[in-house]
């Protein structure tokens, strides 16, 4: 991986990196990746991908409104929150 | 007090040697005086636990109805949520977020009349092996404080190791409740996927987490696994599959037991002392009756990349949410939209943190999933798959949790390549969703801890702690307590 | 120098179920801002998603709708991108092996031709939240009522090639998701939303590059803006330029689209299976149940209504246009025993009424039982024609059954001859001039002598037994 692309990849994942973090990253994020290439030995043609280890199915939930809402507990931990809504700097469409 | 068994701290309130308020100050000094060292616990919820022992004390006067763990004290992983009480995930992204609900997992053990006294440190959104990559600082291993006590779930395992609780709670992805039972000299059982709500317990990787127990025995751990198991409707990737009194068949004979003891294991990478530990487990096993078998599990090689692979991506994502828009930490006078989100992530989250939302994110990417993320779920299904063959053989499999003793503090946290490294006898298992735990085994020569793990098929909990109940009955591994006493404080 | 437009419609319907997709919160338009946002709606960590049988059941009706392919196994995943109204940083939707695949839809095109435009698919997904960036001068506020709601998406072939064929396929699945009740239709509430991509090229060559038009809520700013984006592409094209593939909003005062700055850059948006979420099995019973409980769509209830009332095109066409309407005129029908009449009042005087007071048919104070006996008092002879619109409006406001009102206000008609024939031979003998030019020949002064025997009459004698009456007294006296 180049600087280039983890700054990329940083951007992506909305993180900010000083150049100097993202050489030292970079550096990691390759020995890591050397790791991950140890996949590659072996074939895996055909095989079905598999997401949930017990192979399940999902369960349906019945359309119910089951939830009553404090408002008032949900934003205290708000960063900035006014009139019910919360604030974040101003998006300009 | 702090070293008796949950059974006889239970008799012992029923008997009146003493009060479940007694009981929960003896545990709270006990914090008090050795966490300063340990900082094993983030939080201590001292009113709030005294409250809980009287309300148990009052119901035991009054004859009300008990809980099965009425008035023994635990400690919680700091990723469950706690109505009221701060969860911090060991991260500065959430250093004062209250959480507004219980995870299941707490909701539970609280019904059940158990008494939280804190909730314990751990590295950072559960990313790491050995509680180094926390915001409030390393926790410690109480047998050796210049070692580490592993991780995610390290201040859990030190401080039931300690004596801080009767049990604690914890969570394991790739490793992080059985490394850190192993290093602490504990007992530490990751359940089978599925078998523990993941309701509220705040998500790393989500196919792969699952909530689980340690304590100092697995009769010990067995009623906190009754309190937390079974299905929970809010979270979907819970089963349905019923479940057992897993206190029920501790004492059940091991004779006409297949064990497995797998060869790939044992190669140059496992040092002497943890492999001999092992092999003695065996021969243990063997005089209470099973029958050891030399097995293979052709796909050890593979399962530390597939693991990093899937982790890591379904973390990037999960972690998506801190954002500094609605809690959490927002950076200050942000100037723009987009320099809240940088710098409040860029602020709040550690680089271990940082490093794996970045992987996680490039094997996302695009033209990088079928390379990594869809190959490592094909991967994924030959290694359960080689797992489920194995079990057509044996019932069991013994294994050895990790590769050596706790390491010292700093060794390996700028190592992360051989930090993963270290999880090679454990992720496997998350990634078939088995059950397994790590029991105490022996010691180093340096006077470390060293556990030796039994790795079960699905929704074989009971038959785990069974085995390891035998074992603990023949061996005395798990009565062993490190010394606290030369770095305790006389409590002011 | 002929351009060919190409148009592709993306359709975000907001399934009526009662809670959201994957919570238990409630949902609806206008309440009290984060006020329906529960801890999994707002993303607080630990929380999960569980899916609503309802959503599901609501899709499958609408592929079963279209024509469509219902997927035995369906898969969630998320699409990850950061926005304020997107509180996990990432939209659980789906990719592959959407709930719903391939169907069609035929629409009516002007010069009468059908034509059928393909829909490629159509998927549950969760709506995001509001950003409203009116009320502070330096934050965006962020309303998370609406995270978590339910949505199909609806997306078509690039099928259609003009802004009214557009409206057609707008309008048709418009109206059959109100027929099968899994949408309200409100646009302007935001329960029905469209996005268009629209591009052009020559006749027989490639696809152009395409914009995406966003912001359209209404028939009519959907129309107006592609006609817009469409002519602006031509003159792009035209003066050497070439399409920039972009995200435009339409304005709705200016008239025009506008590149929207947010989303300029491409998105990288890192699907995969959401691992909170496992694969949902459709078994073929279930999808049969469903089938089971469609309601008679659209197309068919019109057609039926052409043959088994005899209606025309058009009135057929204005009576099924909901299911309300279909269901009033049924219902108005059978008990009026006269569907024709039934459907010349309600295209009608109802019709108009409706319109001026601004009201819902299904609000009508004029419900369709007392329409119906309405209209049979007319077949019946009780009333007149004119006089029925006199009692109409009275129904209107006077909830009174329709017999009391028509003995309370004497409207009954006096068809009686004994009671008419004093009436008639009162006229006669009034009008001598009128009656003798009658018998010469003019056939038109019947008219006059019938008006003269309404008005002395107060308007109740029944006009077709006056003509008759004073035809036969006439000829009785003139011999």
């Amino acid at each position: 991986m180049e600087i280039s692309e983890v700054q990329k990849i940083a951007h992506l994942a909305r993180l900010s990196l000083s150049d100097d973090d993202a050489t030292r990253y970079a550096g990691e994020l390759n020995n890591i990746l050397e790791l991950v290439e140890r996949m590659n030995a072996r074939d895996t043609d055909g095989i079905r991908p598999m997401s949930n280890p017990l192979d399940a199915t999902q369960g349906l939930r019945a359309d119910e409104v089951t939830e009553t809402i404090d408002r008032e507990l949900f934003q205290s931990s708000a960063p900035l929150a006014e009139g019910g809504l919360y604030l974040v700097p101003k998006v300009i469409d | 007090m702090h070293n008796r068994t949950i059974a006889s701290l239970a008799t012992g309130l029923q008997t009146g040697e003493f009060s479940a308020t007694e009981l929960c100050r003896h545990f709270l000094a006990r914090i008090d005086a050795c966490n300063d060292t340990l900082n094993c616990v983030i939080t201590t919820t001292a009113e709030g636990a005294l409250e809980a022992a009287q309300a148990s004390d009052d119901r035991r006067a009054n004859n009300a109805a008990l809980g099965e763990l009425d008035g023994i004290p635990l400690l919680h992983k700091d990723v469950f949520c706690t109505a009221g009480v701060r969860t911090t995930c060991g991260s500065k992204m959430l250093a004062n977020f209250v959480s507004p609900y219980d995870a299941t997992v707490v909701e539970r053990l609280h019904q059940r009349g158990a008494v939280m006294l804190g909730k314990t440190n751990m590295d950072e959104f559960a990313m790491g092996s050995t509680n180094e990559h926390s915001y409030f600082g390393p926790a410690r291993n109480p047998w050796n404080t210049e070692h580490v006590p592993g991780g995610s779930s390290g201040g859990s395992a030190s401080a039931v190791a300690a004596g801080f609780a009767a049990f604690a709670t914890g969570t394991d992805t790739g490793g992080s409740i059985r490394q850190p039972a192993a290093f602490c000299g504990v007992t530490g059982l990751k359940p089978t996927y599925g078998r523990v709500s993941r309701y509220g317990m705040v998500a790393f990787a989500s196919s792969l987490d699952q909530g689980g127990v340690f304590a100092r025995s697995a009769a010990d751990v067995a009623p906190a696994l009754n309190a937390i198991a079974g299905f929970d409707p809010r979270d979907s990737s819970s089963s349905q599959h019923p479940t057992d009194d897993y206190a029920a068949n501790l004492a059940q004979d091991l004779r006409g037991l297949r064990i497995g003891v797998v060869r790939e294991h044992f190669s140059d990478g496992l040092d002497s002392e943890v492999a001999d530990c092992v092999h003695a487990a065996a021969a243990t096993l063997r005089e209470a009756g099973a029958t050891l078998v030399n097995i293979s599990l052709n796909e050890t090689a593979l399962t530390v990349p597939t693991y990093y692979v899937i982790a890591l991506a379904e973390a990037s994502s999960n972690l998506s949410r801190f954002d500094g828009a609605r809690y959490g930490h927002r950076a200050d006078n942000p100037q723009s939209l987009e320099d809240m989100y940088e710098r409040s992530r860029s602020e709040g989250f550690g680089d271990e943190v940082k490093r794996r939302i970045m992987l996680g994110t490039y094997a996302l990417s695009a033209g990088y999933y079928d390379a990594y993320y869809g190959k490592a779920q094909q991967l994924r299904r030959l290694i359960t798959e080689d797992f489920a063959r194995a079990f057509t053989d044996v019932d069991l499999i013994l294994a050895p949790t990790t590769p050596a003793p706790a390491f010292r503090l700093g060794e390996l946290v700028d190592d992360p390549v051989n930090m993963y490294l270290s999880d090679i006898y454990t992720c496997a298992i998350n990634l078939a969703g088995l059950p397994a735990l790590s029991m105490p085994a022996g010691q180093s020569a340096s006077g470390l801890p060293i556990g030796a793990q039994l790795i079960g098929a699905h929704f074989q909990e009971s038959r785990l702690l069974n085995v390891a109940h035998a074992f603990q009955c023949r061996t005395q591994h798990h009565l062993a307590a490190p010394d606290t006493g030369a770095y305790a404080e006389i409590s002011r | 120098m002929t351009w060919e437009t190409v148009i592709g419609l993306e359709i975000h319907v907001q399934l009526a179920t009662k809670s959201k997709l994957f919570s238990g919160a409630a949902i609806g338009f206008g309440a009290p801002p984060n006020s329906q946002a529960c801890a999994i709606d707002l993303a607080l960590p630990g929380v999960l998603p569980v899916l609503n049988a309802a959503a599901v059941s609501m899709a499958i009706k609408f592929g079963l709708a279209v024509g469509a392919q219902i997927a035995r196994e369906t898969i969630f995943a998320r699409k990850n991108y950061f926005y304020p109204d997107l509180p996990k940083g990432y939209q659980i939707s789906q990719l592959e092996a959407p709930i719903v695949g391939p169907g069609h839809i035929d629409i009516e095109l002007a010069n009468g031709a059908q034509k059928r435009i393909g829909i490629t698919r159509a998927h549950l997904e969760e709506d995001a939240g509001k950003s409203l960036h009116e009320e502070f001068e330096q934050y965006t506020g962020i309303d998370l009522n609406r995270a978590g709601t339910a949505l199909i998406e609806v997306v078509s072939e690039p099928d259609m090639r003009s802004a009214s064929e557009a409206i057609a396929y707008l309008r048709k699945i418009h109206s059959l998701v109100r027929y099968l009740q899994i949408c309200d239709g409100n646009m302007q509430e935001g329960s029905f939303r469209c996005d268009a991509n629209v591009s052009i090229r020559r006749p027989g060559a490639e696809l152009g590059t395409r914009t995406e038009l966003k912001n359209l809520n209404s028939f009519r700013f959907i129309e107006r803006a592609i006609n817009f984006e469409v002519e602006r592409q031509i003159d792009v094209i035209e003066s050497g330029g070439s399409v920039i593939q972009q995200t435009r909003l339409y304005d709705p005062d200016k008239h025009e689209t506008r590149p929207m700055r947010s989303k300029e850059e491409a998105h990288d948006y890192r699907y995969f299976p959401d691992p909170d979420l496992l694969p949902v099995l459709v078994t073929q019973a279930s999808i049969e149940a469903l089938r089971t409980e469609l309601p008679e769509l659209p197309d068919a209830k019109r057609e039926r209504f052409k043959q088994a009332y005899e209606l025309s095109q058009d009135d057929a066409h204005q009576l099924t246009s909901s299911r309300a309407h279909a269901d009033y005129f049924e219902l108005a029908a059978s008990t009026s025993g006269h569907p024709k009449l039934t459907a010349n009042w309600m295209t009608g005087e109802l019709a108009a009424a409706l319109n001026r007071s601004n009201t819902d048919i299904v609000d009508a104070p004029v419900q369709a039982q007392r329409l119906g006996l309405m209209v049979a008092r007319i077949a019946d002879d009780t009333i007149s024609g004119k006089i029925a619109k006199q009692l109409f409006e009275i129904m209107w406001s006077d909830e009174r059954p329709v017999d009391a009102l028509i003995d309370a206000q004497g409207l009954r008609q006096v068809s009686d001859s004994s009671a008419i024939v004093g009436f008639v031979d009162a006229v006669i003998a009034a009008h001598p001039a009128q009656v003798q030019q009658l018998r010469d020949g003019n056939t038109k002064v019947i008219g006059f002598l019938v008006g003269q025997v309404m008005k002395s009459s107060g308007g109740k004698a029944n006009p077709k037994h006056v003509n008759q009456m004073l035809r036969t007294r006439i000829e009785e006296q003139t011999s």
